[in-house]
């Protein structure tokens, strides 16, 4: 499992993102590698499975055939792992229960 | 910067950061642009990043979009290394009205916090400190009612001390 958090320039949000998933991941108990990536490198496919980015970027990731998880509040565990949690299920890495 | 008041791998802790010089309370400003200038002109005066880092901040923001509103009523504002960063800095400004930044659920905002990183990993535990801090809501609450400078650095103060960077590591990166 590969999971892109994505920001304007790599230095900030995607780095916060990855902090928060990390821990979200571990007390889930599921195995990912996590890459902050900045939108303007960012091609959006390759080997991704997952790219969790603020909401306002949505258009950017129209092209993308990874699975895309849109956040309004970037640094609440809560909301993060709320909307993170059915894309892992989807994915198989996350049972139903 | 002292050795001492340096993180693991030599990076900065956030309270080394914050300090009396680049936390502000209780400002007035009305619009976003004053918003930036204000807290950008700390971290300017305290030698950390050069005048134009002002201008490229907010820059970014129109650029990329208000997304930097990061939670309700918290925006965290930074340009690019090469936009002028001295080294490594943080700076907070809370406003005594909150004002709009453009964010659709996040507005308006009333903790101004800004950054400058040199490089993709001096910043991180400092970041990684904020990141913590800002996750809790007591905490977030101690921050928005700190009454003048002194109460707020002594609130982030008691709130930091003694953090240390998670297990997930950044430094990896």
């Amino acid at each position: 499992m590969r999971i892109v958090t994505l920001c304007g320039m790599g230095f900030g949000t995607s780095l916060m993102l990855k902090m928060f998933l990390e821990e979200i991941l571990k007390d889930l108990n599921v195995q990912a590698e996590i890459i902050p990536w900045d939108l303007g490198s960012f091609k959006g496919g390759g080997q991704v499975d997952i790219i969790v980015a603020p909401k306002d970027m949505e258009s950017f990731l129209k092209e993308t055939d990874a699975s895309v998880v849109l956040l309004e509040n970037l640094i609440d565990k809560e909301h993060i792992t709320e909307r993170i949690k059915p894309v892992l299920i989807e994915k198989g890495a996350l049972s139903m229960d | 910067m002292s050795e001492k008041a340096k993180g693991p791998d030599n990076h900065p802790n956030l309270l080394d950061l914050l300090t009396e010089l680049t936390v502000q309370a209780r400002q007035s400003v009305s619009t976003w642009e004053e918003a930036a200038d204000q807290v950008g002109k700390l971290l300017v005066d305290a030698g950390t990043v050069e005048q134009h880092y002002i201008d490229a901040m907010k820059q970014v923001f129109r650029d990329m979009g208000a997304y930097a509103v990061i939670a309700p009523g918290i925006v965290l504002l930074h340009a690019r290394p090469e936009d002028g960063v001295i080294e490594p800095t943080f700076g907070m400004v809370t406003l005594a009205t909150p004002v709009p930044f453009g964010h659709p659920d996040n507005d308006p905002v009333d903790i101004v916090l800004a950054f400058g990183a040199v490089d993709k990993q001096a910043h991180i535990t400092a970041l990684q400190q904020l990141a913590k801090l800002l996750m809790d809501p007591a905490a977030v609450e101690r921050i928005r009612t700190a009454s003048d400078d002194q109460e707020l650095v002594s609130v982030i103060r008691s709130l930091n001390s003694g953090s240390e960077p998670t297990s997930g590591s950044l430094e990896s990166l």
